[in-house]
This record gives C-alpha cells, structure tokens and sequence, in this order.
C-alpha cells in the first residue's frame, strides 16, 4: 500500500477527533538546536469546508481495531479498509509536513491492535523518536489507549504536551453498553492519574530541582452529542465534573456524524451541529462567565438548550429581574452575564470606565455586541424601557424557523 | 507646517525619530504633515532631539500600528503622543475614539502577522552548494549535514515581514529559508535572519510533500458538516491562492453531497468472520466482579464493581480499604476525598496527613491498622475549579455498609475506631452528635467500637484552639487505643 493511501485512510479515520488545539503548552524553539517551537498560542494553518481548523497533523497509527465501539467506523465489526503506519513514516510525515510549515505538530490516536499495552508501547516510540532522535520541538498530542498500563501512561506524558483520554459518552451506562471493552472507571482512574503527576511535575523537589515537565499542556477529552439519550444538562453536568475532577483543558463535544460502514445500534441522522455549537457556548459559560450548570439548567426546561438563542441569552431572558444593569456601576461578575459582552469587551469597560462615564456610542466603539445587550443594560442617555420585559424579546432574537434547518 | 518625508524603507525608525524631535519641541499635529516616499516636498529640518519620555504600552502600540498600510497612520500616532503628554492614562481608555480606531489598527497588524504565520507554506529548493560533495568528489563526512533550502512567496495585507520574520528564526532554525513578498523579504542562511526589499513572485521548483497535503486536507474533512462561513472567516479567500490545499476545496465540496448520501442509503453489512471471536477473547479477559466472595481480596475485586448506589458513576473509583489483614485495629473515616478518588488509596490526602501526624504521636503504627472508610466512593458537588465534599446520605451509608461490614468480616479486628460522624452511624447505627461519645468505647453486635473526631474535621475547625484541642484529643484517642489492644 502507498504512504498516500495509508495517509487518507488513517486521515479519514481521525477526523471523527474533534480536537485540533495546539495552545497552552510551554514555550521552546530551535534555536539552540532541533527542529520548531511552541509559544502559547497555537496556530490554525488550514480551514477545511467544515469550519474546522487543521492546526496538527491528526492521523490514526492504524485503525486496525480489537474493540467494538457502535459508534466507530473503526471498530472489529466493520468493514473499513485498513491500514498501518510504520514508526518512520509517521516520524518523517510529522517532520515534512512541519518544515513546509503545514502544521504546528502531530495528534496521534490509534485503533487497538493486540492489546492496549502494545499499541500505546507503540504510540510511545512514536512520541520518543520525534522528541530525541529528532530533536522535535513541536506539538504532540497522544490520545492515550484506554485501559493501557500507568507506566505507559507516564511515559506518554514527558513526551507529549498534552494528552487526552475520551470519555466518549456523557453516562456510564450509554458507554458500557455501546463500547462493552472500555470501562468508565479506568478512563476516569487514567484522568486522575494524569492530573496527580501534572500536579507532582509542577513542585520542585525539596533539592529546588524542577522534575522533567509533565504533559504541559494539560489533558483533555471528548464526549459524543447524539449517540445516546442523555440530556444536554446530564452533559454539562459530566463536563463540569471532568472540569473540576481532572483540571482538563478542555471537553471537546462531538455531534455524532454518520459514518461509513455504520453500526445498525445507532442513528443515522444528520449531525445535530447546532446542538453542538450550543454545548460548546454554555461550556464557555461554565468556564469564563462564572454560570454553574444548575444555572444554565434552570434555563434549559425539559433538560435541553433552547437552540435558537445561546445560552447566555436564554438564561438572561429567564432572569429579566436582573436586568437592566447599570453598566457604569455594575461589577465584573454581573457585567459578565450581559448578553453581548464577552470577556474583551468586559476588561474594556471596566479599563475605560475609570476615565468617565461610558455612553452608548462608547460601547458600540469597544465592540460590545448592542443588538443583544441593548435590552439588557442601562447608561446615561440609553433605558431599554419596557423592552427588557417585552413579551416577544425571545421572538426578536430566534431565527425564523425554517432558517434552523440550514445549519 | 512642518513637512516630514518618510524613507521607503526604514521608515518605522525615522517615524520614531522625526516624532520624537517634534513633540519635544512641542509642535502639535496640526502643524505637521507625515508623507511616504519621495513626496511633493522635501523633509522641512527637524528640530533638535530632546527628552519624550511615553509608557511602555505606546511603544507597543506603535511598532504595531506603523505596520499598516493606512497612510493616515503617522499622523494618528502623533495625535495620541501628543495627547500623552497631558494625559498619561490615556492608552487605558479603550473608549477614546482615537485610542479604538489606532487600536482597531493594530488588532488588523496583528491579526495579519498571524495569518502569516499560519499561511506562509514553504517549498524545498535545491541547497545552494551541491553538497554533500567535497572537491575530490569524495563523501565530506566532516561537517553537519548540509542544510535544506526552503522558500515561500507571500501577499499579507501589511508590511509585517520585519516583525513576523523572527518567528519563522525560532521555528525552522535547522535548514535554510526565504520568505518573499511585494514589499519585503526574509532570508534566514546558516542561521542568520536578514530583511531586504520585495520581490516579484518567482518560480518556485514543484514539491512533492504538496500532494500529500492535499491527501490529508481531503481525508480530514468531514463531509457531513459543511460550515463554509466559519471556513472562510478564518481562511478568507484572498490567501488561497498561496495555498496548495485550496485548490481542492471546489471538488471536496462537490462531491460531499455524494458522499453523504451513499453512508445514509448503504445497509449495515456483515461482520468480518474474526470479529466476533476476537471480541469474545478481549472480553472474556476483561476483570469482573468474582462470583463468590470468599476472601478479603475477593470483597477487593467485587467492591471496584459496585454500583450499589448513584455515587459509582461520579466518583473515579472505589477506594478500598489498606492495611495488613489480620489487622487488630481498624479505623474507619467518612469516605474517599479529592485526593484519595484520584489516587485510589484511602486517607492520602490533608486529612490522611492529620492523622498520620496524630498517628505517630500516638505510637499506632499505620502499616499494622487497617484504614478505610464508611463509605467508599467520594461525594461532591463542582464547584468553580474545585470538587466540594458532600457528606454521604443515609441510603448511601447504608448501601455501602455492606462492603463494611465485608471488611470487617474478613479482617476480625479487636477493636474499630469510627472517624467522625457517619462512620459512627455506620458502625453503630446511631446519628447521636459525636460531642459527648468521642473517646468513650461502645459495644454493638461486631464488636467494640470506640469513637473520636474525623481529622477533616479538625482542618475545617475555624479556630486555631479548637482544632489544636481536637487534634490533641485524636491523638489521645489513638493512644488510648493502641494500651487497649496492647
Ligand atoms: S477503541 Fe477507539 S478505534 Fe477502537 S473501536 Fe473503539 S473508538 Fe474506535
Ligand atoms: S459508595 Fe459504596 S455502595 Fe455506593 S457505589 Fe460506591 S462502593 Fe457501592
């Protein structure tokens, strides 16, 4: 088999991997030897048509696969073509793909082959000749294999900047019945593993030694949206645990998009992307606006979010008493909860309200998105009046019907 | 009015200069007009340097902002240094319509100094001397090895290769390089950086690895989710044509319909013959929960299993119970917290160290007691970064009496100390405070039973005394303990 065909099978097999970031790791470059460098932000090289950015060379080491998840296309059960890297070819695709500077580094994952122990051993070897023979100081991304031992897992870890372990479903019992080899609670004792040693890499010995830094760029993983039944409030519910358990950077939520080959267990529907979309914005909520998951629950009747307006908004709409707040007064945290303002335009007022009062037009300078905020804040010279309150308020904000079926 | 002609190149540094010279004069916008390039007129004399002192946050401002192509960009600039004089803070006050719009200016620099970054792709050229040859047509195995020669043509928006170039030095020091745009260019040989002016595209020789990028570029993409506007929000159209890749966007599109109409319509197929005898085998070795429980370390396996009650799927694992097991004394906490549902073991967290400490003092040797807990999966509740403790509820103190009272079985220890007030519950069944039963020894149906404070207790005692005085009194307890198994 060609490396080309290997490349598009092994490709195609990762794209189901919604993660791509290549951020927050420790700076390093080349100058002092090696090839590459990593400075705080990572960079997106590519957009493909799915809106998604190609930040990392994200390839399968093989999609050969023991296990049996419904959900992949890689699974015993299926009949995908398979196929296989060797070490080398991964190694000098990652190196040649990064002199052209097509990507900031490799996310390697992998199908199962033999057992877990043996594929991770092998991820590993990957990770370690990039590192030391290559002197490589790009990104590494290792998905670590479930169930894989805890050395490999530390070993894993001085190698890369950041690895992840997917959750995969947001209940235990959807993943045990869907994924009957993986184990809920080995997945989670591998995330706590990895947060332990994260925490022991980062204190300096009693001798002030600094030990060899340890997955810098923290842990992550993803939850498939769609699969099974669980509620978008059982989900955010799981992903604040994660949040809080594991100190992850980040849940990476996935709408369950058709595959080839797919298992008649589950739908075949189209991606629910907006369901997606919304997900992603209450994690943001969770994250940076101070909102814990009762708060976006007590938003969401039925357990769901409203999917025509965001999280903030709907949560906003059902708490008008709050509102409209005195942006020239109001603190952080309540500034934070306007819809319209993010975390920018936020620092921007309370920068700019210490050299006078802040007028509508002012807001609209900054960037403040007034179309949503208008409703909700007070300045001098602007009063929402009876809008805050006014019945059809949602109705202004939510699409038209029919324009959800588009996205 | 003051006319300052600024050079094609170097222009940056003669802003920086002429600026400087005109504001200690005190000569004030108005009366100064900023041209590029053999204007009109000639640079009118400056007058003498003398002292500017600006914050940091200006000099940032404007090595960023005279990056850009707006003409109007010197003159801004010297309004706001102007202003500065009088009014220090005002670069902190985004709402200043003069600050936003040379902010607005400075976030498009930026914004194209990334797209740089992320678009520029390089293409091998020929190294420069035919290496590895030496002169005697010999293998020169001497040196290094000769260093790759790569070069990119590039069209950013603004003049930021000077600025943008350094990273490319810190990323790619190993081979040899050549950025070149309409206005400037790059060159980074044996190590070292130099800018020059622009140049005309040139003809760069093909590169294979181009074809396998467009392979993973292709591969990648997910038909089933079209986002086009997210696509060319990030990757405008203006760059695609420096982009190998974008040359595939139009098929990729085109067919993606297709592609996702022939998942939906084909029917699931058979599974490969192996499969299943392949699933069989990994799930056959899987651990499960024994059938019988005839042994302490069977109780072990069976309790990683249990789902007795709502706290399984929560928590990270069971903690089960540590020490020898014919342990004559056995202490009993609450449940697992932060630490120990990560670790696994049970009292290795700030409370574990308080009773190390009142271990030790006491002479109870924690290797010779069996340390558990009445509960064995963590209860919490998020909360910002952090996971809060919950106490049990009695369903689940009860639920998980059952691997108590396994451990008991198994272990016969002469005596138990319960930590606190739900392991007191669950080795006693009663929910009376613990103020006035603390050190006392009560007997029920498994056996003696003494009582005394949980160490997180003690840590969450807000007074210094109080805690001191509980600590001393776990001690004592222990001691007590430890003359009665004596
Ligand atoms: S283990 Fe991973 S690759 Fe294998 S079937 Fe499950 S999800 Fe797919
Ligand atoms: S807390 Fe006890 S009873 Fe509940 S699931 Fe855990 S081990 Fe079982």
């Amino acid at each position: 088999m060609t490396l080309s065909r290997k490349l598009a099978i092994l490709s195609d097999a990762a794209k189901y991997d919604a993660s791509c970031a290549s951020s927050g790791t420790e700076r390093r470059d080349s100058r002092k030897g090696g090839l590459g460098s990593t400075e705080g932000s990572g960079i997106c090289h590519a957009y493909t048509p799915d809106g998604r950015c190609i930040s990392l060379l994200k390839i399968l080491m093989t999609n050969f696969c023991i296990f049996d998840c419904a959900y992949c296309i890689n699974r015993v059960s299926s009949n995908v073509e398979r196929a296989r890297f060797t070490v080398d070819e991964v190694v000098t695709l990652t190196l040649e793909f990064y002199r052209r500077n097509y990507i900031e580094g490799l996310f390697l994952s992998s199908g199962i082959i033999r057992s877990p122990d043996v594929t991770m051993a092998d991820m590993v070897r990957i990770a370690r000749t990039l590192r030391v023979d290559h002197g490589f100081k790009g990104y590494i991304h290792l998905k670590t294999i479930p169930d894989a031992s805890p050395e490999l897992l530390d070993e894993a870890g001085l190698y890369a900047d950041r690895l992840s372990i997917n959750i995969e479903l947001p209940q235990d019992a959807s993943l045990r019945e869907l994924a009957p080899e993986k184990r809920p609670e080995t997945i989670r004792q591998a995330m706590g593993r990895v947060r332990l040693t994260r925490e022991a890499s980062r204190d300096r010995s009693h001798t002030g030694k600094r030990p060899a830094s340890f997955a810098p760029a923290g842990q992550s993983t993803q939850m498939i949206v769609g699969a099974d039944r669980a509620s978008d409030t059982a989900i955010l519910s799981t992903a604040s645990r994660l949040y809080t358990g594991y100190g992850l950077k980040r849940v990476y939520y996935s709408a369950f998009s058709p595959i080839p080959d797919a298992s008649a267990a589950l739908p075949l529907v189209k991606p629910p992307l907006m369901r997606e979309h919304r997900l992603y914005q209450a994690d943001w909520l969770m994250r940076f606006y101070g909102f814990s998951v009762d708060e976006i629950a007590a938003a969401a009747p039925g357990g769901d979010l409203d999917l025509a307006v965001d999280p903030k908004l709907a949560w906003a709409l059902a708490n008008r008493a709050d509102f409209p707040l005195d942006v020239n007064r109001a603190p952080r945290e309540a500034l934070l909860r306007v819809p319209g303002f993010g975390t920018k335009t936020v620092s921007r007022i309370l920068s700019a309200r210490r050299h006078g009062a802040l007028r509508y037009d002012d807001l609209v300078r900054m960037g403040a998105g007034m179309k949503k905020a208008r409703a909700f804040v007070r300045l001098p010279g602007w009063t929402p009046g009876a809008l805050t309150d006014s019945a059809d308020l949602r109705a202004r904000f939510a699409p038209p019907p029919e324009q959800l079926q588009l996205i | 009015m003051q006319v300052v002609v600024l050079p094609a190149t170097g222009w940056r540094e003669a802003w920086r200069d002429a600026a400087r010279r005109l504001a200690g004069a005190g000569v004030p916008p108005g009366e100064v007009a900023w041209q590029t390039g053999a204007g009109l007129f000639a640079s009118d004399p400056l007058p003498p340097a003398g002292a500017v002192t600006v914050p940091r946050a200006f000099v940032d401002l404007a090595d960023t902002v005279l990056c850009h192509r707006d003409p109007e960009r010197f003159a801004l600039l010297y309004a706001v240094l102007w202003r500065l004089r009088g009014d220090r803070g005002l670069l902190e006050n985004p709402a200043d319509p003069l600050v936003a719009r040379l902010n607005g200016l400075a976030r498009a620099v930026r914004r194209d100094s990334h797209k740089m970054r992320a678009f520029v792709r390089f293409r091998e050229v020929p190294a420069a001397v035919p290496a590895p040859l030496s002169g005697d047509g010999s293998l020169d195995c001497g040196g290094d090895a000769p260093r790759r020669r790569f070069a990119a043509w590039f069209e950013p928006d603004h003049l930021i290769v000077a600025r943008t170039a350094p990273f490319f030095a810190r990323r790619f020091a190993d081979m040899d390089w050549t950025i070149l745009t309409p206005d400037e260019r790059a060159d980074f040989r044996d190590g070292v950086l130099t800018q020059g002016p622009g140049a005309p595209r040139p003809d760069l020789p093909p590169d294979a690895s181009e074809a396998l990028w467009a392979t993973y570029f292709t591969n990648i993409f997910n038909p089933a989710r079209i986002k086009l506007a997210a696509m060319r929000s990030e990757m405008p159209r203006k760059y695609w044509k420096n982009l190998p890749e974008a040359r595939e966007i139009p098929a990729m599109l085109a067919d993606a319909e297709r592609r996702v109409g022939v998942m939906r319509s084909a029917q699931a197929t058979v599974a490969p013959v192996r499969a299943a005898a392949i699933s069989e085998r990994y799930r056959a070795d899987m651990p499960k929960a024994p059938d019988r429980i005839d042994s302490l370390a069977d109780a072990c396996r069976a309790a990683a299993h249990c789902t007795r009650c709502d706290l399984h799927c929560h928590a990270t694992q069971t903690v089960w119970g540590e020490g020898p097991a014919d342990a004559a004394l056995m202490i009993v906490g609450e449940q697992p917290g932060d630490h120990e549902d990560l670790s696994g073991r049970p009292f290795v967290g700030p409370a574990g160290g308080v009773l190390d400490e009142a271990m030790a003092a006491a002479g109870v040797a924690r290797d010779r007691v069996w340390l558990t807990n009445a509960v064995k999966h963590f209860k919490f509740t998020p909360r910002g970064k952090r996971r809060l403790h919950q106490s049990p509820d009695r369903g689940e103190i009860d639920a998980c009496r059952w691997w108590l009272d396994l451990e008991r079985r198994f272990i016969q220890p002469r005596l138990i100390m319960a930590l606190g007030g739900t392991a007191a519950y669950a080795l006693t069944g009663s929910k009376t405070g613990l103020g006035r039963r603390r050190g006392t020894v009560e007997e029920t149906a498994a056996g003696p039973v003494m009582l005394s404070w949980h160490p997180s207790y003690i840590l969450r005692l807000p007074d210094a005394g109080a805690a001191a005085e509980a600590r001393a009194q776990l001690t004592e307890d222990l001691a007590q303990a430890a003359r009665l198994l004596a």
